[in-house]
C-alpha cells in the first residue's frame, strides 16, 4: 500500500508522542508507510483532542469572544468569574449529588456484585447457570426499554428525585457488567488458599471477605475505576429519576438549554470544565486500566 | 458442598438477586404487560386493549420516522466505525519499518490510544454539548470558521434536517472509534508476529496480509463489535436529547425511538403506548443480535 503522502519528516518526527519503547536499532529513513501511518494517525488524534481544546480555552471567554471571528483566540482578560458563577448556578449542587450518588452507587455496585460473582464461581448450586445467564443477559439491552416502568417502579418506593433511589437503580444496572468481570476473575485465583482458611475454621463469609477479596484487588481496581466513569457519567437514568435533584451530567445538558435564551456560554463551558477535568484526570492515572476494563467487556 | 454453605450462597445472593429483580428484572416484564393496556401513567386505572398499541404503532408516521433514522444509524454506524477502528489499529501495529527484524508497529502507539480513546471516558451530555456548540449554525460557530476559511463556505449542521442526523452519525462514530481501536489493537497484538512475518517473506503485501490474514484472524472481535454498535445505534437517545434542538431536531430530522419513547411515556400520558415501543425496541435488539451473529458466522480460526 504505497501512498503518494506529501508530509515533510521534521512535522512526524516533531510529533508529541512520548517514547513508549525504548528505540531498538538504529532509527532508519521514514519509509512512505510509516510516514503515511502517522499522518492519518495525527490527523485522527487531533480531530479527537481539538473539541475538548476548544472548549477549555472556552470556559475563560465572554459569549462575545467564544464566536468571535477567530475562534482560537485568546481571551482578552482570562474570565475566572464564569467558574464561579457555573458553581453558584448550580454546578456545585450538581457536583455534590454526582458524588453522592457514585460514592454510595460504586461502593453497593462493588460490595454486591463481587458477592454474587464469588457466591457463582466458586460454589455449585442448582440455579447458579440461570442466575449467571440472567445477569448476563443485563448488558445486552438498552436501559431505556424499561425506562417507563422503571420510573413507576421507583415512584412506588417515594424514592423519585432521592439519593437513595438513584443509588439503587445504579447498583442494580451495574451488577451485570460487575458481576461478569468478577466472575471470570474469581476463577482464576487458585481454589487452595480458600480451603486452607476453610479448614482452618473460618467461615465462608470470612474466608471471602478477609481471604478471596484481598486477593481479587486488581480485579476490583479494574472494575470499580469502570463503575466510577460508568455512574459519574450516567445520564439516562438520573434524568428521568431525579429530575429534583440533578446529577452533573444532567446539570450540563440543563444549562445548555437555558444558554440558548441566556446567552452566557462561557459559563456553560465552565461547567463543561468542571465535568470533564475529574474525569480527564482518572483517565490519564490510570488509562491502562480503563482500556482494559472497558475492552475487556467486549472480548469476553 | 460442605454443610452450611447453602445459607452461606442464600446469603450473598439475597440482597442483589433483589435489587437485580426488582429495578432490573421487573420493569422490563411490566414493560411487556403495559404494551397491552391503554395506561396513561397517571391516574392508576387502566384497560386491557390487546393489540391495539402496536396496531396504532404500524400506522405512527413519527415512529415509523424514527424507526427509519434508527436504521440509517444501524446501517452506518457500524459500517463506519469498523473501518475506520480496524484501518487505525492496523497501522497502529504494523505502520512502522517493516526490515530484517520483522514489521513493527508505528512510535507512539501509546499516545495514540491514548488520544483515541478519551471521548470514551466522557459523558454523553459533555460530548453532546461540546460538538452542539463546535457545530453552531451560526457563521462563527468552530466549524464553520475552518470550513469557511479553507473555502469550503458554512452549513447549517443541526439546524439543516437533510444533514442533522448524519451530524449526530458523526459524533456517535467520532466517539466509538477509540474504543473499538483498542479492542482491535488488542485482538491484533495477540496474533503471532511469525505469521505475519511468514506472509511477507512469502512476499505478500502490507495490503494483502490485512486482507488475508489480519481480517479473518479478528473476524470473532469484529462480529461482537457489529452487534455491540448496533445496540448502540438503536440507542442514541441522550446524544439526540442534548444534541439536538426540540429535542428530535428541525423537522423530527433527528427523531430516533428512544426519544418517542420518552415523550409518549413521560410527556404525553401513554405510558402503554411508550411500553408497546419498548417492546418492539426489546425483539428488534434481540433479531439483530441474532442475525448478526449467525450471518457473519465463520469457522473460529485457532492459532
Amino acid at each position: 500500500m504505497t501512498v503518494p503522502v506529501q508530509i515533510d519528516v521534521e512535522e512526524t518526527s516533531a510529533k508529541p508522542a512520548p517514547a513508549i519503547r525504548p528505540a531498538g536499532g538504529k532509527d532508519r529513513a521514514f519509509s512512505p508507510v510509516n510516514v503515511f501511518s502517522h499522518t492519518v494517525l495525527i490527523a485522527w488524534s487531533v480531530l479527537v483532542v481539538v473539541p475538548f481544546a476548544w472548549a477549555l480555552l472556552a470556559s475563560l471567554k465572554s459569549t462575545g469572544e467564544i464566536f468571535g471571528d477567530n475562534p482560537w483566540a485568546l481571551p482578552k482578560d482570562l474570565l475566572w468569574s464564569n467558574f464561579s458563577r457555573a458553581w453558584d448556578k448550580g454546578v456545585g449542587d450538581y457536583l455534590f449529588n454526582s458524588a453522592v450518588v457514585v460514592a454510595g452507587g460504586v461502593f453497593g455496585t462493588m460490595l454486591f456484585g463481587s458477592m454474587v460473582a464469588y457466591v457463582l464461581a466458586r460454589y455449585e448450586f442448582p440455579g447458579n447457570r440461570f442466575i449467571y445467564y440472567l445477569f448476563a443477559a443485563g448488558m445486552m439491552f438498552p436501559t431505556f426499554l424499561a425506562i417507563v416502568p422503571l420510573f413507576f417502579v421507583v415512584k412506588g418506593f417515594g424514592m423519585v428525585s432521592t439519593y437513595q433511589g438513584l443509588i439503587l437503580v445504579y447498583i442494580a444496572y451495574s451488577l451485570p457488567f460487575t458481576v461478569f468481570f468478577m466472575h471470570a476473575f474469581f476463577r482464576t485465583l487458585p481454589t487452595s488458599i480458600a480451603e486452607a482458611a476453610l479448614v482452618d475454621g473460618a467461615s465462608h463469609a470470612t474466608t471471602f471477605f478477609r481471604v478471596m477479596l484481598p486477593m481479587a484487588k486488581p480485579g476490583l481496581i479494574s472494575v470499580g475505576i469502570f463503575n466510577v466513569l460508568g455512574q459519574f457519567n450516567q445520564f439516562v437514568l438520573p434524568s428521568f429519576l431525579s429530575p429534583e435533584k440533578p446529577v452533573l451530567s444532567q446539570g450540563i445538558a440543563t444549562l445548555l438549554g437555558s444558554q440558548r435564551y441566556e446567552n452566557e456560554w462561557g459559563i456553560l463551558f465552565a461547567a463543561l470544565t468542571i465535568a470533564m477535568v475529574p474525569v480527564i484526570a482518572v483517565y490519564l492515572v490510570f488509562y491502562r486500566q480503563v482500556q482494559a476494563g472497558l475492552t475487556g467487556a467486549t472480548l469476553k | 458442598m460442605r454443610h452450611g454453605s447453602y445459607r452461606f450462597v442464600a446469603s450473598f445472593l439475597a440482597i442483589p438477586l433483589a435489587l437485580y429483580a426488582i429495578f432490573v428484572i421487573s420493569p422490563f416484564v411490566q414493560a411487556f404487560y403495559y404494551s397491552l393496556t391503554d395506561w396513561t401513567g397517571i391516574s392508576p386505572e387502566f384497560n386491557f386493549v390487546g393489540f391495539d398499541n402496536f396496531q396504532t404503532l404500524a400506522r405512527d408516521a413519527v415512529f415509523r420516522q424514527a424507526l427509519g433514522h434508527n436504521l440509517i444509524l444501524l446501517i452506518g454506524l457500524p459500517l463506519i466505525t469498523i473501518f475506520l477502528a480496524l484501518v487505525f489499529a492496523y497501522l497502529l501495529n504494523v505502520g512502522g519499518r517493516a526490515n530484517a527484524a520483522g514489521v513493527q508497529g508505528v512510535r507512539g502507539n501509546g499516545f495514540y490510544k491514548l488520544a483515541f480513546f478519551l471521548p470514551q471516558v466522557l459523558s454523553v451530555p459533555v460530548i453532546a454539548v461540546i460538538w452542539a456548540t463546535v457545530m453552531t449554525s451560526t457563521d462563527t460557530g468552530l466549524l464553520n470558521s475552518f470550513t469557511k476559511a479553507i473555502g469550503l463556505g458554512t452549513s447549517e449542521y443541526l439546524a439543516d434536517p437533510n444533514i442533522a442526523l448524519y451530524c449526530v452519525m458523526w459524533v456517535l462514530i467520532w466517539g466509538s472509534v477509540g474504543f473499538y481501536l483498542v479492542l482491535f489493537n488488542a485482538a491484533m497484538s495477540g496474533i503471532p508476529k511469525d505469521i505475519f512475518e511468514a506472509a511477507i517473506i512469502d512476499g505478500a503485501g502490507r495490503f494483502a496480509t490485512f486482507y488475508r490474514i489480519t481480517l479473518p484472524l479478528l473476524w470473532d472481535t469484529i462480529q461482537t463489535s457489529w452487534v455491540y454498535l448496533a445496540i448502540l445505534a438503536l440507542d442514541a437517545y441522550a446524544l439526540v436529547a442534548v444534541m439536538t434542538a426540540g429535542p428530535g431536531g428541525p423537522d423530527n430530522s433527528t427523531q430516533v425511538m428512544g426519544l418517542q419513547i420518552a415523550d409518549n411515556g413521560f410527556q404525553y400520558g401513554r405510558a402503554g403506548y411508550a411500553s408497546a415501543m419498548g417492546v418492539v425496541l426489546f425483539f428488534l435488539t434481540l433479531i439483530i443480535a441474532a442475525v448478526m451473529l449467525r450471518a457473519t458466522r465463520r469457522d473460529r480460526i485457532e492459532y
